[in-house]
């Protein structure tokens, strides 16, 4: 039993809801614990950062200075976009003397400390990459054969920084995808931005980032769309009406990889919050549970 | 016939310096460097649907044509997205770059009226100050009053399906320790304001953003 | 004159202004003054070009008018003019090492931002020079002879073309070439810009020239293994990978690979960039030199991993019939020659397209680098010259995007220089052969050379079309109908300021120019330097570009960096005009400034032995002394600075020659 800090950040406990609701059970399914820092803040996610940058820094240092006082080696940030900051956080950090000088004060008024060097992970590289994959295929009960899945990652997660895989063409999530016995197709828009926050605020141009992801998945003939952030996941499933009304329709289901992972493990559909989705997904072509 | 556009810039237009300011912001350190090649607009998901491309705009921070870049609609429609920066082959961080500006078109109060995304930024600023946490659909509607509030009558078929789907909280988040998190950010006032009268002390330029 | 070291000293001190390059930093007349005063010091002038003929004669006369016995010259780097000076001392009957130079240019003057403080500083140096220069010693200069013969490694169109200048002035000539024929990169070009002549057939007869050549010794299929020695007198290794066929024998007949068990071709075929297939038993291109084949041991049936099991029927032998060529017993042989100088011309490799994803190369069958296109268009090619795709389609529409791997910091960052051209190359080759409609995507268009930018004005009337943006991405998925099927170039028209995407049914990357992957083992084994690219270091970029720091080491073609056929042509015949002078004088002078035993003091602890990075120490035996080949010294110090009883010492390095020096610096008027 291995437990990380975890850092729900804001969306998870909202419009993400689903996500967390996949992630706690599947992770304990593989013998992981998440223990939430207590009275975590805002990541600092970025659309504020266009205020200030220093500012999104010493906000997300808060979270950064409350997962050390916590015993666990490494925290873990499963939106993509709260996974950036407080990565770019510590960055900034190391790299420039004038952000950490002020990070170090304002933590001092505020009674905390934060070294800036607990590693950020996100779930799908723990998953992947130090549960493993064999592990994951041990826990499967209901391979998803025949699924075709479209492999979302989003921007923030290999950009600016490739932590865990590479930038262009990341393929963690297709060999996890794999292991779940999903039919992975070649999805080029992988990494493509799915429009952010415009979709809220400027919906044309926000709108038809996503609009040409569902289209070219719909396009490869897959099934699902996989993804790992809230938002992204929020963009691909929120505005098919909108959408339609703009450019066709391209309905397709956008789901969290943790809750294809829950279907494979042969967990309750509904405790996975699958039915928080706008399309639902067809029923599981081999819905016969394996051995 | 309405003639529309000018194609001339006058020496007066010009900022001079400006492209300094912005360079002495972290992050923005090799804006000298740019070749023009468009590698960045080639890349961007959103140059589509820009006034200017992503290299225009580093052209004109380069040759000092502020009030051009900071009312483009370029940087409002920068998602962050990154591709640029990864692709620049002079390791440009045009995303940095373009935080900033839109960080000084607000402080400049430079931006199209009722233009939601930096009502966004300042509404995600002051709610996450104020209550540590941020909960979307309530900056999503007072976002929406503020600008484009016609719009929000159109969105009120996804705040229904979202209600419907457990998705939509009514209750507004909020951390316990608030003054913990106040604290730190009064601090941080104070040093920024500290670190200005430093560095304009010392003969430097100032560092953008008035931190 | 008087030469003999113990005399009354009788210093002639000179600064040089350097035009203003020392001048407006240093003030000359003030040094000149001060040094005027030192003890020894006779005569002091300050003067605009210390280096030009009246600056040299004014200290010859000097000499004889004043008696001078010492010289010391303040101006810039003795890599530059101490050789001149030290001409300038002798040509007034001094020892020419009565002489030091200080460099007050490099060190001082370039350097300082404080008029008051340079000149301070050109004050202490020049001292320390006058304090040392008294205790200066008249030296001997010492010839070694060279030997007459010249390994060219390398057999691209430079090392040909060097190999054959020198062979030709009647010199015997080493040319050693890894693959099995030499040829390099221009043996797979179908035209060569911008004259679009046939590379075949300006190529093929100086390869087989040098195939004949009474003075040149071939030696394909073989590598360098080792070098030992000094410029003049070099033992190289070679080592020859065996070929599995006796090179004498072998008429070139090609029956065997007719007879070969594998009816068809089967394995990748390295000289057409993998595009066709060959057999175990091949000769890599119709034209290639020697006309001799060679047997694959990987993929011979012959062999298995390599080793010999004498498993195949082996209906090559059959076919090789009286002949008896083919010996699947040959090993690999080491062979050592003896040489005067070396040129390294060992090429480039092309940048690996699949190192910037983004570009789909190996993801997109359709997307190709520019030496496959080579391959495609040329008709002794894998499709005989049809422009034929992976996917068995004729391209209607193609796109070439230029620096692919040049400018680009996360790759590398210089210009290929031969891209752009290439490029309108085969734009050009390409439209000939398929009518198709073709894009050039450029950065910026360099075509700077003879008939080069009067070959972009062709293109550009040909129809072509260029769009100045860097391409962002080539990907397949569609985002209109027109794009279903096609490979779509996302792009800022970065002059038309619109962003656009292409459908290409073909995409060509034109890759840049990289120093090969083993370039440092080179650099190793010749003792020579790479500058930060990567690529060999020249002595001096504009005086001496086919020199290496190392003597009698010489370098000419992309070895060096990017260039194009007739530079590399121009370079190579520099470099053999370099050797012919090393080898046609005959001898070399050397610096007398190595290192000797005082055979009473050294205690035979050998301590020195292996600090010697010129392995220029022995050690004798019967006397139980360390003895220093004076040959081989090429007085670096190492051993002076190591030895525990202080027996070694150093010509023009003695230690009260280094000692008064530093008195010098440190004393104050
Ligand atoms: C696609 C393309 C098209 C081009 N088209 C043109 C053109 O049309 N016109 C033009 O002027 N230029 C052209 N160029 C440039 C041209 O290729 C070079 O200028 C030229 O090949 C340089 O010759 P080289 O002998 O220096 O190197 P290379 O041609 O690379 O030859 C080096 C030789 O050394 C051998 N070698 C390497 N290492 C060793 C070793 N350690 N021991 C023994 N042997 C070794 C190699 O096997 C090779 O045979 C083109 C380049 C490219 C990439
Ligand atoms: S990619 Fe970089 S170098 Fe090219 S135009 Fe954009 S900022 Fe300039
Ligand atoms: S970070 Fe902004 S400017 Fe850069 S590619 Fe993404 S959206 Fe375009």
């Amino acid at each position: 039993m291995t437990t990380y800090s975890y850092f729900p950040g804001c969306s998870l406990k909202g419009s993400g809801r689903a996500y967390e609701e996949s992630l706690l059970p599947v992770l304990r399914a593989l013998d992981v614990e998440l223990e939430e820092l207590d009275d975590w803040n805002c990541c600092g996610a970025t659309a504020y950062m266009a205020v200030d940058e220093v500012r999104a820094c010493v906000i997300a240092s808060r979270n950064l200075a409350l997962a050390e006082k916590l015993s666990h080696k490494e925290l873990l940030a499963p939106c993509n976009a709260c996974y950036l900051v407080l990565n770019k956080t510590q960055h900034y950090m190391k790299e420039s003397p004038s952000v950490q000088g002020a990070i170090q004060k304002a933590l001092k008024a505020g009674g905390l400390t934060c070294k800036g060097t607990q590693p950020v992970r996100h779930p799908l590289d723990v998953i992947v990459n130090t549960i493993g994959l064999d592990a994951i295929r041990k826990r499967v009960r209901r391979p998803l054969t025949g699924l075709k899945v479209a492999p979302y990652y989003g921007c923030q997660i290999v950009r600016p920084y490739a932590t865990f895989d590479d930038q262009y063409n990341p393929t963690t999530m297709d060999r996890l995808l794999e292991a779940l016995g999903c039919t992975v197709v070649p999805f080029p828009l992988k990494t493509r931005c799915c429009g952010g926050s415009l979709t809220g605020t400027l919906p044309e141009p926000g709108l038809h980032c996503s609009y040409l992801i569902l289209k070219e998945a719909l396009r490869r003939q897959a099934d699902v769309i996989a993804t790992v952030c809230p938002l992204c996941q929020f963009n691909l499933d929120s505005y098919h009406d909108k959408i339609a009304g703009k450019w066709g329709a391209v309905r397709i289901p956008t789901v969290y990889m943790t809750q294809l992972m829950g279907l494979a493990f042969n967990m309750n559909e509904r405790e996975l919050g699958l039915y928080r989705g706008f399309i639902p997904m067809k029923p599981l072509p081999a819905s016969k549970p394996a051995e | 016939m309405k003639l529309k556009k000018r194609i001339i810039q006058y020496e007066a237009e010009r900022v001079v310096g400006f492209a300094d300011e912005i360079r002495n912001v972290p992050g923005c350190e090799e804006l000298r460097s740019c070749i023009q090649c468009g590698t960045c607009s080639g890349v961007c998901p959103l140059s589509t649907y820009m006034d200017y491309s992503p290299r225009q705009i580093i052209g004109m921070v380069q040759s000092g044509f502020k009030d051009k870049a900071l009312r483009s609609h370029t940087i409002w429609l920068c998602a962050s997205c990154y591709s640029c920066a990864v692709e620049c082959p002079r390791k440009i961080r045009i995303t940095d770059i373009m935080y900033e500006l839109k960080q000084r078109a607000i402080q400049e109060r430079i931006y199209p009226r009722r233009f939601p995304i930096p009502i966004l930024a300042q509404e995600f600023n002051k709610m996450a100050q104020t209550h540590g946490r941020v909960t979307e659909n309530v900056l999503a509607a007072i976002m929406f009053l503020k600008s484009t509030w016609w719009t929000a009558f159109g969105m009120w078929r996804l705040g229904l399906g979202l209600m419907r789907r457990g998705r939509f909280p009514l209750h507004l988040e909020s951390i316990k320790r608030k003054d913990e998190l106040n604290r730190m950010l009064k601090t941080l006032d104070k040093v920024t304001i500290d670190m200005l009268h430093d560095e304009r002390g010392k003969g430097e330029p100032a560092r953008g953003g008035g931190r | 004159m008087d030469n003999r070291d113990s005399q009354e000293i009788r210093i002639g001190f000179y600064i040089c202004h350097c035009g203003s390059n020392i001048a407006a930093m240093v003030d000359c007349p003030a040094v000149a003054k001060a040094i005027g005063k030192l003890a020894g010091v006779v005569l002091t002038r300050d003067y605009k070009y210390m280096c030009s003929d009246p600056g040299q004669e004014l200290i010859r006369k000097d000499i004889a008018e004043f008696k001078l016995n010492r010289v010391v010259v303040a101006s810039c780097s003795p890599l530059l003019h101490e050789k001149t000076f030290r001409g300038a001392v002798e040509a007034g009957g001094l020892n020419p090492f009565y002489f030091h130079m200080v460099n007050i240019r490099e060190h001082d003057a370039w350097v300082h931002t404080d008029k008051a403080e340079a000149t301070e500083k050109a004050c202490a140096l020049s001292r320390a020079a006058i304090r040392r220069v008294a205790k200066h010693k008249a030296l001997e200069v010492k010839r070694v002879s060279v030997h007459p013969d010249v390994l060219v490694v390398g057999g691209g169109i430079a090392g040909i073309h060097a190999a054959m200048t020198i062979a030709n002035a009647g010199r015997k000539v080493y040319l050693v070439e890894r693959e099995p024929s030499i040829g390099g990169h221009m043996a797979k070009f179908d035209k060569t810009f911008p004259t679009l002549d046939c590379a075949a057939c300006i190529l093929t007869p100086k390869m087989s020239e040098a195939g004949s050549h009474p003075n040149i010794t071939l030696m394909t299929y073989s590598e360098v293994a080792k070098m030992d020695g000094y410029v003049g007198n070099y033992t190289v290794t070679i080592k020859r990978k065996p070929r599995y066929i006796k090179e004498d024998v072998c008429t070139g007949c090609q029956e065997c690979i007719a007879n070969c068990v594998y009816k068809e071709p089967k394995f990748r075929d390295e000289f057409n960039e993998g595009l066709g297939k060959r057999k175990p038993v091949y000769i890599p291109f119709p034209q290639a030199t020697p006309q001799v084949v060679a047997i694959d041991s990987r993929t011979c049936l012959n062999f298995k991993g390599g080793v010999l099991t004498d498993m195949c029927k082996k209906s090559c032998v059959a076919a090789c019939g009286e002949k008896q060529a083919i010996d699947f017993t040959q090993q690999e042989i080491l062979q050592e020659v003896k040489v005067g100088a070396i040129i390294i011309a060992t090429g480039f490799q092309p940048f690996d397209a699949a190192r910037i994803p983004q570009y789909g190369y190996g993801r997109y069958p359709n997307v190709y680098t520019a030496l496959e296109i080579e391959r495609l268009v040329n008709a002794s090619g894998p499709t005989s010259g049809h422009v034929i795709m992976r996917d068995g389609t004729e391209p209607k529409s193609i796109g070439i995007i230029h620096c692919v791997g040049s400018r680009d910091q996360k790759t590398n960052r210089w210009c290929s220089k031969v891209c752009c051209m290439y490029s309108l190359k085969l734009a050009h080759l390409l439209k000939e052969h398929t009518g198709a409609e073709i894009y050039n995507f450029y950065i910026d268009m360099r075509t700077p050379g003879k008939g080069y930018e009067e070959f972009y004005d062709k293109l550009l009337e040909e129809g072509v079309h260029f769009i100045r943006g860097r391409v962002g991405e080539v990907t397949d998925w569609a985002a209109s109908p027109e794009e279903e099927g096609k490979l779509v170039v996302r792009v800022e028209d970065t002059l038309a300021g619109y962003v656009r995407r292409i459908p290409f049914d073909m995409v060509v990357l034109a890759t840049g120019l990289e120093p090969k992957s083993d370039a440092q083992d080179v650099r190793r084994l010749f003792n020579m330097s790479c500058g930060s690219e990567g690529f060999f270091l020249e002595r001096h970029p504009k005086l001496a570009p086919v020199s290496t720091f190392s003597d009698g080491i010489y370098i000419a073609g992309c070895c060096q960096g990017p260039r194009d056929i007739p530079d590399t042509v121009a370079q190579a015949g520099a470099a053999a005009a370099e050797v012919l002078v090393l080898v046609d004088k005959g001898y070399i002078e050397q610096e007398p400034n190595t290192a000797f035993i005082l055979d009473e003091e050294c205690c035979g602890c050998k301590s020195c032995i292996p600090l010697c990075p010129y392995t220029a120490i022995t050690f004798d035996a019967t006397r139980k002394k360390a003895v220093i080949n004076e040959a081989l010294c090429k007085g670096c110090g190492t051993c002076v600075a190591a030895c525990p009883s202080g027996s070694i010492v150093q010509n023009l390095f003695e230690d009260d020659e280094i000692f008064s020096e530093i008195e010098g610096v440190l004393a104050h008027d």
